[in-house]
């Protein structure tokens, strides 16, 4: 869906466009001028006939018969057709009784700092009965792509108060880090319990903001992030963007867009720290599946078309911190994974896509352990560079990937316990499985409003591990082994 | 002069007669660049390698009269480009830290003055290839200046020793037909043409990269290909990483192609403070970054894999070992299906077209060690990375490329997710190259390196069997003698296979200190074997400390500390005396 219209539209007229007979002023007329030339018309997309040198990716109003406005977006153009992609679809559309308009720009947000507190709809409306922002400032909600060499790498440990999170697969200032879950687990009270806690070490929490996109979702979703974000006393540093389940499909692939310009303007224009909350991307996805076999898009995996990946990317790669900058976008979306399936296309691209991301499983939920982390498929990617000496403590990148490994064995030796029982276990692997338990209980399970510090998580960690004898914790240095575990200590 | 008929997507029809099948076009009051890829009558269908949004039917359009083409001259290494070549430094510095549409920068600094040193003599008869002279680049790299590959005539007159920029005329040529062609620092390349060179030559000496489980167990030979397949999360961009870092080519070409934007930003912010272990010159000096990140356009990112390895052959041809690591060769092909599906062609299997496997194959058989035009040798090592959907091996990106290549260094998700890293699969990956690399190890390091391998190999595949077992009655059930194999196993996995790139010492080990180990690891296993064999019980043996000891030997000893290690090594047979004494005896007396 990359429509990005090129910057001031229609500066310093157009030459070339002249040759045809119309000039600049032709153009700045069109966008008052309704057309009644529909030609055809199905399943969402119109083709408008005699409206030539219409702007590729131009967002268009519809106006049927019954006086209903209808937006849409221009897909593909030529002068004697225009294909019209209208987001409310076409039923009840009359052919000779629809006005078209052609407003010549793309998707654009208007932004203020006026912003923070309100509530929108998914292509940047109020919903919240207030009135619209009104700023000469108006954005391409599609954006620009950001400059390789112009990103900072993201170095700065953020604390959930989270262990699964802060110990094993830590989030930094800048990083996309997605929730992938399913349903009836519980990522929305993970997510929210994020946007509660997280805080920089050493550091009061100067300017940050939250940004809050859900498109597809329930709701008393929506209403559970709103009561959260109360609770908390952050709403007047909220914006949301919603686009309820009930609400038009097509509008969830702004949505996402929206919420991101609003989180761009926050982050590189007031430098604020920024976190973005997205949920759901399986119904963004879908979405756009929808479309693209509306559109007759080759399809590549599931039907999905074969650019979803580029499509997610242009989404997630909008995280991240700019160099001589001072705000940054941390993004955390919310996924829920098809049948519980992560070789499902949506969470698979997402994964190559994203730094990471934090699994919820079902087994863990249903032996009541909160939050539902299962580690071993965790993964945060820019953890190496965020902790350690200087940043948590120096003995965290080793403790993090003890645990991986003894877990991870202590799962094996559960696994063998199922077939041959436990009795017949050596004493080594009895201890493993009581790590295992312990570990699943008491590090991977907190309360919901538990906020350890990354000391807290670092001590337990030890105090677990120290249920195991040294000598098979060979992913932590002797030092450390003298120094904390509590058998050698 | 041309103008615009239809826009979709990336795609435009252009009434615009007389273009070539591949020739650049420029479109749009807003410039922007793409190719011809197809003919109809007097219309032209052109893929943008920008997003089209705004551009209207009616609006200009041109040939710009070549393919798509690369600069090739002084100013290329530490450099970073996008997928055609324009820096992005210099981007940055003409559009903000947002990449604007239209911008058209010059692919080498035209400004920079170069100091050149003449070679060849004026008067003599050129061949494309030849050495004109060379600029000292870097402190490690020196740039030699060819003749562009296709001109051959008499050298006229050349430029004497000293300071010119990339674009200034450093000498004359006078072709077959008379005709007068000036020479510059720089020449251009059309990226689809491969670049010619005398002959294809053997390939000899292995790719060090210094991760142990590359380069002794599935080594790959300077010219030859690679691929990494793994889902995401095993650690491919991480390996594809540490081979740029510490391998022993002169240049490496690193080209991040629909991958993400941090990860580049990484390479750019770390690269310059590491320095090559093999020159002690900062890293940056001998590498050329070339970027699509996943956001950028689709188009340009189909494009961006064949500027890299034309970026990597200009080196060849100056006579230097050349890596070019492509990360991802999926996301690649998923540009080319976007782009065909678009076409309206037929798809095969999971929407690609039935070309996707024969474009595979050419752009591999661009690797390869050469004799140059020159009479160099020079060679191109092209790995490439897969990212298979779901981790599935079978797609067809994944098995057309495992066809083509020589080494297949397959990621494991099972062993991500525990945490050993590398995640290379040492019975999924596989080497056609053992025989030749055997050759230089027993050489330069140890004749008996083939051995070692083979007995490391068969211990794994031993245990991943006795494994089988364990899981289905426990370990109870095995013999001493397997259960010591299983523990000689878990040794070689922990103390040998696998390697933390984060850890200063253990992230690159010589070849020298990798069969060190690799010999190590095996001595304790045939000292064990020994006194399981004399009836020792294998949990007896298994709770040695020197077990635990050896596990770290990796990360305390680096690869110029190798005596300290050597010392550790010749102590083995101690730690077993007291235990072999007892059961010696034993042994002796029943």
């Amino acid at each position: 869906m990359r429509q990005g219209q090129g910057g001031d539209e229609d500066a310093g007229g157009s030459g070339e466009s002249g040759s045809m007979g119309r000039g600049k002023g032709w153009r700045h007329a069109m966008k008052h001028v309704e057309f009644r030339t529909a030609a055809s018309a199905q399943g969402g997309l119109v083709v408008m006939a005699g409206v030539p040198g219409v702007a590729a990716g131009s967002r268009v109003q519809l106006r049927d018969h019954a006086g209903r406005l209808r937006s849409g977006q221009v897909i593909r153009s030529a002068d004697d057709a225009v294909l019209v992609e209208v987001f409310e679809g076409t039923d009840a559309l009359d052919l000779e009784r629809t006005w078209v308009r052609f407003l010549d720009e793309p998707f654009r947000l208007p932004l203020s700092r006026d912003i923070l507190g309100r509530v929108f709809n998914g292509a940047g409306l109020p919903r919240d009965k207030r009135p619209p922002i009104v700023s000469a400032d108006r954005r391409d909600i599609n954006g620009e792509p950001l400059n390789p060499a112009a990103r900072a790498y993201p170095r700065e440990f953020i604390q959930t108060g989270i262990s699964a999170i802060d110990g094993m697969n830590s989030l930094t200032r800048g990083q996309k880090l997605p929730i992938f879950s399913g349903g009836g687990l519980p990522h929305n009270r993970v997510a929210a319990q994020i946007v509660r806690q997280a805080r920089l070490l050493g550091e009061a929490s100067t300017e940050f903001a939250v940004v809050f996109a859900a498109f597809g979702a329930s709701h008393a979703d929506a209403r559970f992030f709103q009561e959260s974000f109360e609770e908390s006393g952050v709403l007047d540093k909220v914006v949301m963007f919603l686009n309820l389940a009930d609400e038009p499909v097509i509008e969830r692939l702004l949505t996402p867009r929206a919420a991101l310009t609003a989180a761009e303007y926050l982050a590189f224009d007031l430098d604020h720290h920024v976190l973005v909350v997205m949920t759901d991307m399986t119904a963004y996805a879908e979405a756009l599946r929808e479309v693209a076999v509306l559109r007759g898009d080759v399809p590549a995996r599931k039907g999905y078309p074969g650019y979803l990946y580029s499509d997610l990317a242009e989404i997630y790669e909008r995280a991240g911190r700019i160099r001589n900058r001072r705000g940054s976008i941390t993004m955390i979306p919310v996924l829920s994974m098809p049948s519980d399936d992560i070789t499902h296309p949506i969470p698979d691209l997402t994964g190559y896509i994203t730094e990471g991301q934090i699994v919820l499983g079902r087994e863990l939920a249903n032996q009541g352990v909160y939050p539902p982390v299962t580690v071993l498929p965790s993964l945060s990617r820019l953890m190496k560079d965020g902790i350690g000496k200087n940043f948590t403590r120096e003995d965290h990148p080793h403790v993090a990937s003890q645990l991986f490994a003894s877990y991870a064995r202590a799962l094996e030796v559960r696994g063998l316990a199922a077939i041959i029982g436990a009795e017949e276990l050596s004493d080594s692997d009895r201890r493993a499985l009581d790590f295992a338990d312990a570990f699943e209980r008491r590090f991977i399970g907190q309360g919901e409003d538990e906020d350890r510090s990354i000391h807290e998580t670092l001590n337990l960690a030890w105090d677990l591990l120290s249920m195991l004898p040294p000598e098979s914790l060979i992913r932590v240095t002797e030092e450390e082994l003298a120094k904390y575990h509590k058998d050698t200590a | 002069m041309g103008r615009i008929l239809e826009i979709n997507g990336p795609l435009v029809k252009l009434e615009l007669p007389q273009t070539l099948i591949g020739e650049q076009v420029r479109v749009g009051r807003m410039g922007l660049v793409g190719e011809v890829i197809g003919r109809d009558g007097g219309t032209a269908l052109a893929q943008l390698y920008e997003d089209t949004a705004g551009l209207r039917p009616g609006e200009a359009a041109e040939g710009l009269g070549w393919p798509l083409s690369v600069e090739l001259g002084p100013g290329l290494l530490g450099a970073i480009f996008d997928g055609v070549q324009r820096p992005l430094h210099a981007v940055r510095t003409l559009s903000g830290d947002r990449i604007a549409r239209g911008v058209a920068v010059p692919s080498l600094v035209r400004e920079t003055r170069w100091h050149f040193v003449p070679a060849a003599q004026a008067g003599r008869t050129l061949a494309g290839g030849d050495v004109l002279g060379s600029v000292q680049e870097t402190a490690s790299i020196t740039h030699r200046i060819l003749v562009p590959p296709l001109l051959h005539g008499e050298l006229l007159e050349l430029a004497p020793e000293g300071d010119y920029t990339v674009d200034e005329t450093i000498g004359r040529v006078k072709l077959a037909d008379g005709r007068i062609e000036k020479l510059a620092l720089f020449h251009r390349w059309p990226v689809r043409t491969p670049r010619p060179f005398r002959q294809r030559d053997h390939a000899v000496a292995p790719l060090i990269t210094g991760q142990r489980i590359l380069d002794t167990f599935y080594p790959l030979l300077k010219g030859g290909k690679a691929a990494i397949p793994g889902p995401f999360g095993a650690g491919k961009t991480m390996l594809q990483q540490q081979i740029a870092r510490w391998c022993n080519a002169e240049i490496v070409v690193y080209v991040g192609c629909g991958e993400r934007g941090n990860e580049l930003t990484d390479v750019l912010e770390f690269m310059p403070e590491l320095t090559d272990p093999h020159t002690g010159r900062p890293l940056m000096e001998r590498t050329l970054l070339v970027a699509n990140t996943s956001n950028m356009p689709v188009v340009a990112r189909e494009a961006s894999v064949y500027v890299g390895i034309t970026l990597a052959e200009y080196f060849r041809d100056q006579g230097y070992d050349v890596v070019m690591v492509a990360d991802s060769t999926s996301r690649w092909a998923e540009a080319l299906r976007e782009v065909s599906g678009r076409l309206g062609q037929m798809p095969v299997e999971e929407g690609y077209p039935a070309y996707l496997g024969s474009r595979l194959a050419a752009f591999y058989e661009r690797a390869g060690r050469v004799e140059t035009l020159a009479g160099d040798h020079g060679s191109v090592t092209l790995i490439g990375a897969v990212s298979p959907p779901g981790g599935d091996f079978s797609e067809p990106v994944t098995s057309h490329t495992k066809e083509i290549i020589q080494t297949f260094w397959a990621l494991s998700k099972e062993l991500a997710d525990a945490r050993h890293y590398p995640a290379v699969d040492w019975l999924e990956s596989f080497s056609g190259d053992v025989k030749s690399a055997a050759k230089w190890w027993a050489q330069a390091v140890d004749p008996e390196w083939e051995h070692a391998r083979a007995a490391a190999l068969d211990l794994l595949a031993a245990s991943e069997e006795l494994q089988r077992i364990v899981n289905l009655v426990g370990v109870e059930a095995l013999s001493s003698e397997q259960r010591w194999t299983l523990e000689s196993a878990s040794l070689l996995k922990e103390g040998l296979l696998q390697q933390a790139a984060t850890d200063e010492i253990d992230s690159f080990a010589s070849p020298q200190k990798q069969f060190a180990l690799l010999a190590a690891l095996l001595e304790i296993h045939r000292q064990g074997l020994k006194l399981v064999q004399l009836g020792a019980p294998a949990r007896r043996v298994i709770q040695l400390p020197l077990l635990a000891q050896a596990r770290r030997w990796k990360s305390q000893h680096g690869s110029d500390d190798l005596e300290a290690l050597k010392a550790k090594i010749a102590a083995i047979p101690e730690a077993f005396e007291p235990l072999l004494e007892d059961y010696a005896a034993g042994a002796g007396r029943g």
